[in-house]
């Protein structure tokens, strides 16, 4: 057991005794004089903020773009930070930098330091090319609202052919300071503003939840940090689960693939996308770069938003949860999970240890449609993931219609589902479907859309998905990288 | 030498040079104000907002705020030491803090002082209030329902007889087009640092556009004299009109709160609460009737333009005048006549933003040409090429002022070129024949933006230039940085008229204790006005130097010269740090201020008549998008713009003022939306749920270009033009663009009608009542 967090701060090693488990890393920082680093929004999705977090996974140095102002200094624990003061200097900058200056990447020069942190952490992202899509991704997460975003991807696409920077040389430096920082030490802090613990195994985990059902889990923080910066929680006993080993594990069987509760979106996408591809490429839009640099999959699931997009994509993919209490385990279909808004079948003390998708059938089709105002981090309106299978004579043999921001929870079209069970997939089934889902749905109006724009777009995704598995006509956007000129 | 052929000082004013604080902003070491350092003992202050969009004040119970760990002072209306009044244009309908109404959802009730800003934030939260409901105003149908209260007199416009013209033009029509307001979403929120002095002053570090305003008000709200406060601002993380009078409030507050403790007080705005308290651009509802021919002639329109301009009248009166300037965009209406209907509404008091309402009043022109297009079956561009102002006959605006400079037809007929135009719609019209989902458009649309402040009293400037007998300069002026680039333009021009390189020239923050009595940086005057108070302040000293420099070493003052490699005096060469302290020795003054107005300006608007811009500046920008008919979903695949920036002072600097513009005037009309509940609260209070432009939704093929040759006809700065609002305008060709691509639906006979923000929810609903009309 040990009384302290501990990371390193540039060249400093930080030891924390007495932090509040809920202080941020961006008030953290700013106090601590390291003004670089900007509040733009408090709610990680500005990206001003963003700080560079070094990780060893696998004796191998990740380097991860996060959002400061939604992680706490507590979740930091055994990693390696940097801000744009370690980047580089006036007199010394990083490439990065350079390519911002000469491409007038920077106007007012608020959001620019968040900027030059993630395009420092893109150089360092394996497969990294010029790639105007794969820009457009690592950018996602990053908003400026003088340039237009054109210079700055000039300035990113500059900096991929300028050599190595100062963090190149030191590789082994980071990585025998990362060795030393991560003891596998259960983390335990007690003060004036609360308890905090970083469980160093999963059993250590079930039986302080056991014991403090109370205790609220944070693995990303994407979701729980809003509740303190936005909410003004503040939360007695924060444990937190991002580096409990059993948890960051991904486990592929013929089965399918297993998600442990501490693997970030950012790492499962891949794994994802082999037995799902167009899951793989909407987790692509789910959050930003940073968002998912933190935050979960199985987080996602757990706090039971009805707009989550990970869970009607996986109650589509006919996906298992694993809940955990003390040493009693038990899975149940995760669509089952979900009861009502605010309401899931969790009971005191227990936790969710990892959801297994499933390897879809042979013949499967699988479909996954995000729509909002904004194509890159935003919320959905409405998600629709559909699972499809059709036997030799075209008549399908089973469906799945999940859907988020239809109901309170994320929810099958159970109705449209029996419409097509049993037919051929044809222009009458669809409308059998297109109609009967009029009856599976009475959805808000928000912010984000009216109802009946709710209820248009659930029917017309339908359609989408039947010209896409029918080879109709094209029936969405290319959204293909650009920024050319002719 | 003339001044053309004058050899520039590599990075002078009239070519490129990188933004002068771009090494500070890319390595994290420029200071905004909550990263100065902190005077000790300074107590941080957050406001407590109504909950209510309009309601009486029964009581205010503030014992658990008062008691909450940490606070060391709570200020309510009767704490205000002078007035409780920030009303920018002495309308006196803008308490600072509540007195006994709430008139919309977020307004300052009272502010919490506390030794952290986490236990002010905390402390807000214990407020018991208890309201008496009223009935909420919040939009412009509601607003004219009950009767049409005004914030500001209305204001009437007219040329010829409008009624007359109507009724005898051969083809005739009316219609509506909706505009949604744009939250600003400077990345820096409102922020303010004040630090009491001696004997009453008080020295204030704002992020404000208008640091003469702020001070005015904080001595106000103090109840002293403006001498005793000082206003500094160094540099603001984006502003675009938001904080031209919304940064008052954070510094009145922080001022108080400084007063009455004695210590340095902080107030930093929540994203969420700075956007729920401060104010937005309008929303507009246009009503509009316009007589034409066959060929697509215009001849007489009649609008009204409506404006939800929220609680107070802030800046309504000028924005919504400024519409109404602009809603002939580049078109000449043989008869004409606009009248406004500034609403009061229990809503955020809307204020400036990039524009100011000049691109409400464009969006509505540019809806009646593509009206009269699809009425006529013209091509909107064919449209616009017969309708513009001309150069000699049919040039006199709704405000009797005359266009001598208009260029839109050369613009527009040279990017139609440029872009392909003609033979890119012929392709877009093929493609979406054959597709049944997917449908694309094209649009080409002007811009022509009057330039000066329609307040003529605002066109005016002061600069102080010192140089020191080491031969460095510093220059100081009245406009503030805010990422424009205005301050590096301003370094420019001294290194242009000194022949100094940059290292040279300081630029130093920007504080009413150096140039007093000025204006806002804002209508995109930033650049004209003080670069000639710069220019004349340069000149008053160089003029001194010349003159000893001739009589000393007996050459005439023209062979007295300012060059790259040195001064030149007759045949000698001499460093200007050398002639500086010669010039030092002999007791003649090194320093100057300078002062400019801009000349030929005038506006009645009792008449409603005048010259009141100065010139115009022009552009045109095609836009071509894709349309999924399933959702709604858009992008811009492609855009190119042609924009007059005249000689401009940096080309690189104006092309980023374009493309950056455009942006923010896409997401104006596609993706950003404002959306209140029924009983007044904006649900759209955060990045989360209001949706600026991300990346990846920059046009796929972005093409800007400056036009070439093109010196303003006007003595301007080096024959410069504005650039910061004309370019926002360029966004109007998406929003009709994608008009375009929904009118496939009906072979083109059918103007959609598509208002803004052109959200995937509003195509999706003109789409289907297209179809509607078909069916």
């Amino acid at each position: 057991m040990r009384q302290a967090v501990q990371f390193y701060l540039g060249d400093d090693r930080i030891v924390l005794g007495d932090v509040s488990p809920t202080l941020t890393l961006l008030d953290w920082l700013r106090e601590r004089g390291r003004t670089g680093t900007k509040e733009g929004c408090n709610e990680g999705d500005c990206g001003a903020c963003t700080v560079l977090v070094v990780r060893l996974e696998q004796d191998r140095l990740v380097w991860r773009a996060v959002n400061a102002c939604i992680q706490f200094v507590s979740m930091l624990d055994g990693a390696q930070v940097y801000t744009i003061e370690d980047l580089g200097t006036p007199d010394a900058p990083h490439p990065v930098q350079t390519a911002m200056v000469e491409q007038h990447g920077s106007q007012c020069g608020f959001c620019t330091p968040g900027f030059v942190m993630s395009m420092a952490a893109y150089r360092k992202t394996p497969g990294a090319t010029d790639d105007d899509a794969k820009i457009d991704d690592a950018l996602a997460g990053n908003l400026c609202r003088c340039t237009g975003y054109a210079p700055i991807v000039r300035a990113m696409k500059q900096s991929m052919t300028a050599g190595p920077d100062r963090f190149d040389v030191q590789v082994q430096t980071i990585t025998e300071r990362l060795v030393a920082l991560n003891d596998g030490e259960t983390v335990q802090l007690s003060g004036p503003e609360g308890t905090l613990t970083v469980p160093g195994n999963v059993d250590v985990l079930a039986e302080v939840l056991e014991q403090n059902p109370d205790a609220t889990i944070v693995a990303g923080a994407t979701d729980v940090g809003l509740w303190v910066t936005k909410g003004m929680r503040q939360l007695r006993h924060v444990v937190a689960i991002g580096r409990v080993p059993e948890l960051r594990r991904m486990e592929r069987t013929a089965e399918g693939l297993t998600i442990g509760a501490a693997v970030t979106y950012q790492e499962a996408q891949s794994r994802i996308a082999e037995l799902l591809p167009d899951a793989g490429e909407m987790i692509r839009r789910l959050g930003s770069t940073q968002v998912r640099n933190s935050a979960t999959v199985c987080g996602n699931i757990a706090n039971g938003s009805p707009i989550g997009d990970g869970p009607p994509m996986f109650i589509a993919a006919g996906a298992t949860l694993h809940l955990r209490l003390g040493n009693e385990r038990r899975s149940l279909p995760l669509e089952s999970y979900f009861i009502a808004y605010g309401k899931q079948d969790r009971r005191s003390g227990e936790f969710v240890e990892g959801v297994t998708i499933p390897v879809p059938p042979q013949n499967a089709q699988f479909r996954a449609y995000k729509i909002s105002k904004r194509f890159d981090q935003d919320i959905s309106a409405v998600l629709g993931a559909f699972m499809m299978e059709r036997n030799a004579e075209g008549v399908i043999t089973s469906v799945r219609l999940a859907y988020g921001g239809m109901a309170a929870i994320p929810k099958r079209a159970e109705q449209a589902e029996a419409a097509l069970l049993g037919r051929v997939w044809d222009e009458e089934a669809l409308e059998a479907a297109r109609a009967a889902i009029a009856q599976d749905f009475t959805p808000l109006t928000d912010m984000r859309a009216t109802d009946w724009y709710r209820r248009t777009v659930a029917a017309n995704l339908l359609t989408r998905f039947f010209e896409e598995t029918t080879g109709g006509p094209q029936a969405r956007l290319a959204r293909t990288g650009g920024l050319a000129h002719v | 030498m003339s001044e053309a052929h004058k050899i520039l000082v590599q990075g002078a004013a009239s070519t490129s040079m990188k933004h002068e604080s771009a090494i500070l902003h890319v390595t994290g070491r420029a200071n905004y104000i909550d990263d100065m350092p902190e005077p000790k003992g300074m107590l941080h202050v957050v406001p407590g907002l109504s909950t209510k969009a309009h309601a009486r004040i029964v009581s205010m119970d503030l014992s658990a705020v008062r008691s909450a760990p940490g606070v060391v002072r709570v200020l309510t209306a009767e704490d205000v030491p002078g007035e409780n009044e920030i009303s920018p244009v002495h309308a006196h309908d803008e308490p600072l803090l509540a007195t006994d109404h709430v008139y919309y959802w977020g307004q300052p009730m009272f502010a919490v002082v506390a030794t952290s800003r986490q236990a002010a934030r905390q402390a807000v939260r214990l407020a018991k209030i208890e309201y008496e409901e009223k009935p909420a105003i919040l939009n412009v149908a509601q607003a004219r329902e009950a009767g049409g209260d005004l914030v500001w007199r209305p204001l009437v416009m007219k040329r010829g007889d409008v009624d007359a013209g109507l009724a005898a033009a051969p083809r005739r029509l009316s219609g509506s087009i909706t505009m949604g307001g744009q939250e600003h979403f400077y990345l820096e929120g409102q922020a303010a640092l004040a630090q009491p002095g001696e004997a009453g002053e008080m020295r204030v570090w704002s992020s404000t556009q208008h640091p003469s305003e702020t001070q005015h008000l904080v001595a106000c709200v103090l109840g002293r004299p403006h001498h005793l406060v000082t206003t500094e601002v160094r540099r603001m993380g984006g502003g675009f009109g938001g904080k031209e009078t919304q940064a008052n409030a954070a510094a009145c507050l922080a001022a108080i709160a400084a007063d009455l403790t004695g210590q340095a007080a902080k107030m930093r705005l929540d994203r969420d609460d700075d956007m729920m308290m401060t104010g937005k651009r309008h929303d507009f509802v246009v009503d509009y009737d316009v007589g034409f021919t066959d060929d697509g002639d215009i001849l007489a329109v009649d609008m009204v333009l409506a404006a939800r301009c929220g609680w107070s009248a802030d800046l309504s009166g000028p924005v919504v005048d400024r519409a109404l300037f602009h809603a002939d965009n580049a078109y000449f209406y043989p008869d004409v006549r606009f009248r406004s209907e500034p609403l009061r509404t229990n809503t955020q008091s809307n204020t400036a933003y990039r524009g100011f309402g000049g691109p409400q009043g464009i969006v509505a022109a540019e809806r009646v040409i593509e009206e009269v297009a699809f009425a006529t079956g013209l091509d909107p561009v064919t449209v616009r090429l017969r309708n513009f102002y001309g150069t000699t006959d049919r040039n006199v605006t709704p405000y009797h002022m005359t266009v001598e400079d208009s260029i839109s037809r050369e613009i527009v007929t040279e990017l139609v070129r440029r872009c392909d135009y003609a033979k890119r719609k012929e392709e877009i019209r093929a493609f979406n024949k054959t597709s049944r989902y997917i449908k694309r458009g094209i649009a080409l649309t002007p811009v022509k933006f009057g330039i000066s402040f329609t307040a003529t009293h605002y066109n005016q400037a002061g600069a102080l230039v010192h140089v020191y007998t080491d031969g460095s300069v510093q220059v100081n002026h009245g406009g503030t940085e805010m990422g424009q680039g205005l301050h590096t333009k301003m370094v420019q021009i001294a290194m242009r008229e000194f022949g100094l390189t940059s290292d040279r020239v300081r630029i130093t923050a920007t504080t009413t204790g150096k140039v007093p009595n000025t204006s806002a940086t804002a209508a995109s005057s930033g650049a004209d006005l003080n670069g000639m108070a710069v220019l004349d302040a340069i000149t008053k000293i160089k003029r001194r130097m010349i003159a000893f420099a001739a009589e000393k070493w007996s050459v005439s003052e023209e062979d007295v010269q300012f060059l790259p490699d040195g001064v030149h005096v007759g045949s000698d060469v001499m460093t200007f740090q050398q002639l500086a302290w010669q010039v030092y020795f002999a007791r003649i003054s090194l320093s100057s201020n300078g002062f400019y107005k801009t000349p030929k300006i005038s506006w009645d608007p009792a008449t409603g008549r005048g010259r009141p811009f100065f010139y115009f500046a022009y552009g045109a920008a095609c836009a071509e998008v894709s349309v999924d008919l399933l959702t709604g979903e858009n992008t811009m695949d492609r855009v190119d713009i042609l924009h007059d920036a005249g000689q401009s002072l940096n080309p690189d600097i104006d092309v980023g003022q374009i493309e950056g513009g455009f942006v923010q005037g896409a997401g104006w009309l596609t993706m950003e939306e404002l959306v209140w509940d029924p009983a007044g609260r904006l649900r759209t209070h955060a990045p989360s749920t209001y949706k600026i432009p991300a990346c990846s939704d920059r046009p796929r093929i972005f093409n800007v270009e400056l036009l070439e040759n093109a010196p303003n006809q006007e003595e301007t700065i080096f024959r410069s033009k504005a650039v910061g609002e004309p370019p926002f305008v360029h966004g109007v060709a998406v929003l009709q663009a994608i008009s375009d691509a929904l009118a496939s639906l009906n072979d083109y006979k059918t103007c959609p009608q598509l208002d803004a923000p052109a959200t995937p929810e509003r195509v999706l609903r003109t789409a289907m009542s297209l179809r509607a009309e078909i069916d």
